[in-house]
């Protein structure tokens, strides 16, 4: 536990200093087959060849942020901005958060058409199905949530990436998520849309080792950490579903 | 059990030919076949309640859309229209359908004891466990703030914690079991065209039973009475009826195919890669496959490895008595009993596998321990019932319900 919290301090500090070496580190690598996908993001693409700022919106739950005064910077949004600023420098990249704390996706869909006429984004992260999930709402209902909500966004010109439940190992016996990330993955397919497996990549870096997420852990050091990790995965979806060549910024 | 039950006559299911791929039950035989695999569905049932490790790979809901649930309920249907039908013929309906009563009880008692011992570790989660990681996750337990509403909701099946929802269904489909039994023993072929009805209905307009705090039951009654009714059907001389089709090489050719079709779907799943060979019309046609309400494709799967395995298991396979199948055979010959122990089994082990931070290795060990745990359980039943059995002068008829006895 001791030496995975050495090294992750280690590489957050050299990440500070080296933002554009991020790729090297093997901590909290992902496998490839989770970043790999058919589903492409045309709006990110294009403004990434024009040179013009892409705008990004997480829409999610409460477990898009961390609690605790450095909770906004240390969640995945604030890391995911940063990774992605380090890895296409001289792009314009903001991303904004609008979260709906104990909402299911049924609620979210009711806001989701005026805040992305509002905000204009250019990519949507749509991290979704915790609530629903705690609640038990009906997949049907469930799914048809997903479809107005893509829709809407699809519809506002903006791309999306869907992003699925936490993996908590300790909460499986209470909650039921392979449901509700069965249905997260089937209308992503369904839509073109990407998605980002957070549940299969938090597993797979348990099973490496590189984080117990079983364990007891009051601190929020182990959490910060995991949410740097998200957001570091989550720009390489983006770059990988985006088909960019972030080397194409070098040559001018 | 085996000898007692040999002297009552069996006259409905007599294998006339005992060739035949078909799961007729011949009289004073035990059918090993059906113990077998509820034996096989009770520990599947219990690895995919753990969480995935190595054995899960073993389950086969990864190679197919259906999963032991159908097996168990299935092979539920079976044997207690099998049983039951015969008490009918014996006691007639009053008593037995007291019988089927007094079973749904104790149904009933054991659903309510698994609850008691999931809020035994839910409550040490809540109080124990702090990970600021997982605050939004931690709000499903807010339910124990409420332990008025929780319990009451529990005791009426309405509340009903992830692992723990087939008991209930069981409970339902039993209760209506003296009803159906009737019916089928008169016009078999009408009542499974009724549930075949129901079934039908069901999808159309979408019935179900709440749920609370909210949803549906996670897997409808309405639905999956279909494959209990057909189980029983199966039971009163269907399977017998179905023989020559079963046996014909065009069902054969349909299996294999749908089977194989259903793993390359399966396949899609884990493979991402593969993914894009698959139609996007079939996709949308597909799904989602619904577990609630037992998709029709799913029934199908579970059709489809059933004449399957009627055809290459025959119930003489000396493999069957071997002592390497005896602990899943013993295991399925108490099923309610082991079913509860697999439920309560899979409990303890999340509990360890957390209090450890246990890695693979504990993982397959706690696994390995369970199933090990269940045979010797299962082991001392039977000892116990045969003990029984020698000293008391039981008429046969009560030990001929042995055989649902545990189901």
């Amino acid at each position: 536990m001791r030496i995975v919290r050495i090294a992750g301090l280690a590489i957050v500090g050299w990440l500070a200093v080296t933002p554009a070496m991020a790729d090297d580190a093997h901590f909290c690598s992902v496998p490839a087959y989770l970043l790999s996908t058919d589903a492409t993001l045309p709006n990110v693409a294009e403004a990434f060849k024009a040179k013009s700022p892409i705008r990004v919106l997480v829409i999610g739950s409460r477990s898009s942020v961390l609690s605790g005064p450095d909770g906004t910077v240390n969640s995945y949004p604030a890391r995911f901005e940063a990774a992605l600023r380090g890895k296409l420098p001289g792009i314009e990249i903001s991303v904004a958060t609008d979260l709906h704390p104990r909402e299911t996706a049924a609620d979210v869909v009711t806001k989701i058409e005026k805040v992305v006429q509002e905000r204009k984004p250019t990519l949507v992260v749509w991290q979704t199905g915790t609530v629903d999930a705690m609640r038990s709402i009906d997949p049907d209902d469930f799914r048809a949530a997903l479809d107005s909500g893509l829709a809407a966004i699809q519809k506002a010109d903006a791309d999306v990436i869907l992003m699925n439940l936490q993996y908590s190992p300790r909460m499986e016996t209470v909650l039921a998520a392979t449901n509700y990330n069965d249905t997260i993955r089937v209308v992503a397919q369904e839509h073109g849309a990407p998605l980002f497996d957070r549940f299969s990549i938090m597993r797979a870096w348990t099973e490496a080792g590189d984080f117990d997420l079983f364990a007891q852990a009051h601190s929020i050091g182990v959490a910060a950490r995991v949410h740097d990790c998200i957001g570091r995965a989550l720009s390489k979806l983006v770059i990988e579903a985006a088909r960019i060549n972030p080397h194409d910024l070098e040559v001018r | 059990m085996t000898t007692l039950t040999a002297s009552v006559s069996e006259p409905k299911a007599v294998s006339q030919d005992a060739g035949k791929p078909a799961l007729p039950v011949v009289a004073g035989e035990r059918e090993l076949r059906l113990d077998l695999f509820r034996g096989l569905a009770l520990w599947l049932i219990f690895i995919d309640h753990l969480p995935p490790n190595i054995l899960t790979w073993f389950t086969i809901r990864n190679y197919g859309f259906s999963d032991a649930t159908e097996i168990f309920i299935f092979i539920s249907g079976y044997t207690a229209a099998f049983v039951y039908s015969r008490a009918m013929d014996e006691r007639g309906f009053v008593i037995s359908s007291a019988r089927i009563f007094k079973r749904v009880w104790q149904i009933y008692v054991a659903h309510v004891f698994l609850f008691m011992i999931y809020l035994a570790e839910i409550s040490y989660i809540a109080t124990s466990f702090e990970n600021p990681l997982y605050s939004e996750e931690m709000g499903i337990l807010d339910f124990l703030k409420h332990p008025d509403t929780t319990i009451i909701e529990a005791l009426l099946l309405k509340f009903k914690p992830v692992n723990m929802d087939v008991l209930p269904l069981y409970i339902v489909l039993m209760l209506f079991l003296p009803f159906a039994l009737w019916l089928m023993r008169r016009i078999p072929d009408i009542t499974l065209a009724l549930a075949v009805l129901l079934y039908a209905l069901t999808w159309q307009f979408d019935l179900a039973l709440p749920a609370y705090p909210n949803g549906v039951w996670a897997f409808n009654p309405f639905a999956w009475q279909l494959l209990f009714v057909f189980g029983a059907w199966c039971a009163l001389g269907g399977a017998r009826r179905m023989a020559p089709i079963l046996a014909s090489r065009a069902a054969l050719v349909m299996a294999v195919a749908y089977l194989l079709f259903a793993f390359y779907v399966t396949l899609t799943w884990h493979v991402p890669q593969l993914h894009g060979y698959l139609p996007r019309w079939l996709e949308s046609w597909m799904y989602p496959i619904n577990k609630t309400d037992l998709d029709v494709l799913r029934f199908a799967h579970f059709l489809a490895l059933a004449a399957i395995t009627v055809r290459f298991l025959r119930k003489d396979w000396p493999g069957l008595k071997s002592p390497w199948l005896r602990p899943v055979i013993l295991c399925g010959q108490h099923s309610l009993e082991i079913f509860c122990i697999g439920v309560f089994l899979a409990f303890a082990g999340h509990f360890i596998l957390a209090e450890t931070s246990g890695g693979a290795g504990l993982h397959f060990v706690i696994s390995m321990i369970g199933l090990v745990i269940m045979s010797c359980a299962a082991w001392l039943l039977s000892w116990y019932k045969a003990e029984v059995n020698k000293s008391g002068k039981r008429p046969a008829l009560a030990v001929s319900a042995d055989m649902v006895g545990s189901n």
